[in-house]
């Protein structure tokens, strides 16, 4: 364990980056039910790839129906009243959380290495911020358990009334690709903490560091049935989740297509509780009398960050007239400084889209941005001969009718506007069915805090971007999202 | 005490009983100095005080004599430290969290020094101060490591074009002084909700049990807490204690002692400059036996309820109410419960009872014990001290006591259980609430109407049902009137 401030200076310490794991095995291959490994009722299995080089990882067994009513089953028994989950100490809920955070902390390169293969993720941004993400929502949670009060109420008449903030149940729990663990570790830790069970289906794309904290949870301790983990697709496995009858909330993060269908499914079937993180087109607003150079570097890698494909991507910038030839001008300088390749190696910035179908999509979007009439200033193609790979590619000029500018990209695809006015840029931010974050970049408090009420975002960042810490909530408005997060 | 050496299989705590802790014979005392930076410094006076074991009434060792300038010195280190700017002050809140997290870490790694510490100290039985004392310490630094980052302020609508928010900061540099009935719990209990919130500490440990707290202070520093954040100076009330309830630099003082000193720390609080006070104080609580209760159950938490750490408890279950039907049974099953209890060596696993802390709360409670049997209660065993046996006392049974004798309005302080009867429930709530103390007091009844009128009627912090001492970091503790100003917890 790190050791803080033997020196006196206790700052926290970014841990020294290591090498990722070579010849990383991969031992978690099962669906994790009862702290037990289980094939697939049907058989039938999952081929995982490597994005990097299109390489088949491994398979791992894919769950259908059939193993998600065993899930729940499962996760329903630990429920029980009187089972060993419903009867710990909330201190002890706590004391396993931080215990899985222990060994995360522990197997920190290992699962920073899957993460980088299986997700295409550079590793060194899995090893210092994704894991360190986990560690810290774990112990975050972890120091909720027994925090969490209801109240007594003087109620009118002579009664007793108090308020008990009770677990809702079993909780089915639908992670999707881009962040694999630490989306896995936002949805359970809430969850645990607050004395739930959970069924947990993480994408089909990247289940490997799901299946290994199988492994973790039971070494940590939790009893069996507590956490269930079930690989498989979304028509299958995740409609079963959310159709199930027996579940009795749903959290999903994804996109906003799939959102709207879960949520259909669960008023169909018995109205389960649903919350929902979805697709954005963030809108970062950049005035005359910001800090240039920041703005440019925070709008770069709040829309570059993992190849674009984060939910909170600044997909519009809007730079305001009389900046807006510099702003691009650096953004396209900056936006050229990168090695693209296999995320282990430590000199690469850029890795592989997630798979086909995104990289299909991200490139007929391109396209239309050329024949939409934006000005491509540089990349707009593909990379590489193997992998999918995509050059950092910046548009300019971009008007707001533009499917570029309307559409969510979820690649390595910048667009960048012109603005002249408060209120035209309010509303052209606002003009969107999403409103997930959004950041305004000025020196001048009034507009800073002007923008902070009137965007409709769940998130408005002030001269930074993608500032997230466990501490915070998280979700959106509008079709971003229902519900928050964190 | 679930899961006793920790491990867990699957969710259920590990089914096989461990052995039981033993204490560490001929402990080295190491730390003996005051703590102030980190560093270990000898008073300014070059004084020194002794320290020592009550059960043998020998001296374990000579500790700095800490007095005005040490508290000064400590003060300004505890200010620096507390600087805009400083570690401490940078230091962001989830970290906060994560130096006491680590710091419960230690304790669990040298428990067994500490109890032995401990016991030597204080005298109370080794296994209570493994199993309840320290247990109380780890888990309270955990709670607490929890609630570092989840400190929050908030935004308010406010009239006009306003944006409005609220931050909790911490206050600043605050002085806690300690008793030493549970030296190392009670200086937990100050110092893990002051760090968590972000604040800087000058300590004063009792002059009776300093040991605990000083090894503390080798812990704080090995855990990397920054220079000057903790400060612990030992030494007596009226010099190193009033040095602290007047300091102009310090911004608030929490104190746990009898309500008498108490009464002088605010005071003094407001002659200096309106530091904020925090007091637990003293308390005569009562504990009311209806009729209709689980007797056994009853009879049990009443007499370890007044009886638990040598009488030497602020929650001591000093006057117990016995509904008439009841009450001479409830009488014959206390004093067999009593006349049971083993008093020896703290350091014997089937002690139950070690000795007083000291000769001054020994003449005290053998003086009110003779008071007891002068203004005329029922002495039914116990009664004097165990002879040439330096400061123990027989757990003592008083019954037909009444209201107005002065074991039944004193706070004792020693294993001495006044046992009074009631005919009505408006009587005894009368009678329980008559006395200017309010700390806590306890119901047994099967009947919930009478649990619940009792919860509202009585005028104490806590009021406990069908159990005593349920006392957890998670939930408020202080006290109503004279008993204290505040809330630990």
């Amino acid at each position: 364990m790190k050791k803080q401030g033997s020196d006196g200076n206790p700052a926290p310490v970014m841990p020294a980056l290591p090498e990722p794991l070579k010849d990383l095995k991969i031992k978690y291959t099962k669906i994790f039910i009862n702290n037990e490994w289980h094939d697939s009722v049907s058989g039938k299995k999952i081929s995982v790839f490597n994005p990097a080089t299109e390489e088949k990882i491994c398979e791992v067994e894919e769950g259908d129906k059939a193993d998600v009513d065993k899930a729940v089953k499962a996760a329903r028994k630990a429920f029980e009243l009187g089972s060993a989950w419903r009867t710990m100490d909330a201190s002890e809920r706590g004391r396993l959380l931080n215990k899985l955070a222990d060994l995360v902390q522990r197997d920190r390169l290992i699962l920073a290495t899957m993460e980088a293969i299986d997700g295409g993720k550079l590793f060194s941004t899995a090893y210092l911020m994704d894991l360190g993400a986990c560690i810290k929502t774990l112990r975050y949670c972890a120091g909720w358990a027994d925090k969490i009060h209801g109240r007594t109420v003087p109620m009118d008449g002579n009664f007793f009334t108090f308020t008990r903030h009770e677990p809702i149940g079993v909780c089915g729990q639908i992670i999707p690709w881009n962040f694999p663990l630490v989306m896995f570790i936002w949805k359970i830790a809430p969850a645990l903490c607050c004395g739930n069970t959970v069924v947990v289906k993480p994408a089909e794309q990247t289940p490997l560091s799901a299946l290994y904290m199988g492994s973790l949870i039971k070494e940590a301790g939790f009893p069996p049935g507590v956490v269930n983990i079930v690989p498989g697709f979304g028509p299958t496995a995740g409609s079963a989740i959310s159709h199930h009858m027996d579940i009795d909330k749903v959290a999903f993060t994804g996109s906003t297509e799939v959102g709207k269908l879960i949520k259909e499914a669960a008023g169909k079937s018995n109205l389960k509780r649903v919350t929902l993180e979805l697709g954005g087109k963030s809108p970062n607003i950049i005035f005359a009398d910001a800090d240039l150079d920041a703005a440019v570097e925070f709008a770069h890698i709040g829309l570059f960050y993992h190849q674009g494909q984060c939910c909170i991507a600044g997909s519009r910038i809007f730079v305001e007239e009389p900046v807006y030839d510099e702003f691009v001008r650096r953004s396209i300088e900056r936006a050229k400084k990168y090695t693209l390749g296999d995320p282990l190696k430590p000199d690469v910035q850029q890795g592989p889209q997630i798979d086909k179908e995104q990289f299909k999509k991200i490139l007929e979007l391109i396209e239309s941005g050329k024949k939409e009439g934006a000005k491509l200033e540089c990349g707009g193609g593909p990379w590489g001969d193997k992998g999918y790979f995509i050059q950092p590619t910046v548009f300019s000029n971009v008007t707001d009718d533009m499917r570029i500018a309307k559409e969510e990209i979820f690649g390595p695809v910048q667009q960048i506007m012109k603005f002249k006015t408060i209120d035209e840029v309010i509303k052209r931010a606002n003009n969107t069915t999403y409103g997930l974050a959004a950041a305004v970049f000025t020196k001048d408090i009034d507009k800073a805090l002007t923008f902070a009420a009137a965007l409709q975002a769940g998130t408005v960042w002030v001269n930074c971007y993608s500032a997230l810490s466990a501490q915070c909530p998280f979700g959106g408005f509008k079709m971003s999202g229902n519900g928050r997060e964190m | 005490m679930a899961a006793l050496n920790g491990a867990v299989e699957n969710g259920q705590p590990d089914k096989k009983v461990p052995p039981l802790p033993r204490p560490l014979r001929s402990l080295e005392v190491k730390y003996t100095k005051i703590f102030i930076n980190n560093e270990w410094h000898e008073s300014t006076s070059g004084k020194k005080f002794p320290t020592y074991n009550p059960s043998t009434l020998e001296k374990i060792c000579d500790i700095e004599e800490g007095d005005k300038p040490d508290v000064d010195s400590a003060v300004e280190a505890a200010k620096a430290a507390f600087q805009r700017g400083s570690p401490w002050r940078l230091l962001d809140a989830p970290s906060r969290g994560r130096l006491l997290h680590n710091l419960a870490d230690l304790l669990e790694r040298d428990r067994v020094i500490l109890a032995t510490l401990e016991t030597m100290d204080t005298g109370k039985p080794f296994l209570q101060a493994y199993f309840i004392d320290l247990e109380g310490c780890i888990k309270t630094l955990r709670y607490y490591a929890g609630w570092a980052d989840k400190i929050q302020g908030r935004t308010i609508p406010v009239d006009e074009n306003f944006v409005c928010f609220t931050r909790h900061e911490p206050m600043g540099v605050c002085g806690a002084i300690t008793p030493w009935n549970f030296p190392l719990l009670m200086l937990v209990w100050k110092m893990a909700p002051a760090l968590c919130c972000g604040n800087t500490l000058v300590i004063k440990p009792a002059e009776q049990t300093p040991l605990t707290s000083l090894y503390i202070g080798s812990l704080i520093k090995e855990v990397g807490f920054p220079p000057g954040v903790v400060n612990i100076v030992p030494g007596y009330g009226p010099t190193a204690g009033a040095a602290i309830s007047t300091h102009d630099s310090i911004d608030k003082i929490a104190f746990t002692g009898s309500t008498k000193v108490g009464k002088l720390i605010k005071e003094a609080a407001s002659k200096s400059n309106l530091k904020r006070v925090t007091l637990e104080l003293g308390g005569k609580n009562p504990c009311i036996v209806c009729a209709d209760a689980d007797l056994d159950l009853a009879v049990e938490c009443a007499h370890q309820g007044v009886f638990f750490n040598q009488g030497q408890c602020c929650t001591a279950a000093s006057r117990v109410f016995v509904e008439e039907q009841i009450y001479p049974e409830f009488v014959k099953r206390s004093v067999e419960f009593a006349k049971k209890r083993l008093v020896g060596d703290p350091f014997d696993a089937r002690t139950e009872q070690g000795p007083q802390i000291d000769q001054k709360q020994f003449d005290k409670i053998l003086e009110l014990i003779e008071s007891g049997k002068k203004e005329g209660a029922k002495l039914e065993c116990g009664g004097l001290a165990i002879e040439d046996r330096g400061l123990f006392i027989k757990p003592t049974v008083f019954s037909e006591v009444t209201d107005n004798m002065r074991i039944a309005k004193e706070e004792i302080f020693g294993p001495v259980q006044p046992i009074m009867k009631f005919k009505s429930i408006e009587e005894v709530i009368r009678r329980a609430n008559s006395t200017e103390y309010g700390l806590t007091a306890a119901v047994f009844t099967k009947n919930l109407d009478r649990a619940l009128t009792l919860a509202s009627a009585l005028q104490s912090g806590t009021v406990w049902i069908n159990c005593y001492n349920a006392l957890y970091a998670q939930a408020p503790f202080g006290g109503f009137k004279m008993s204290g100003n505040g809330r630990e917890l």
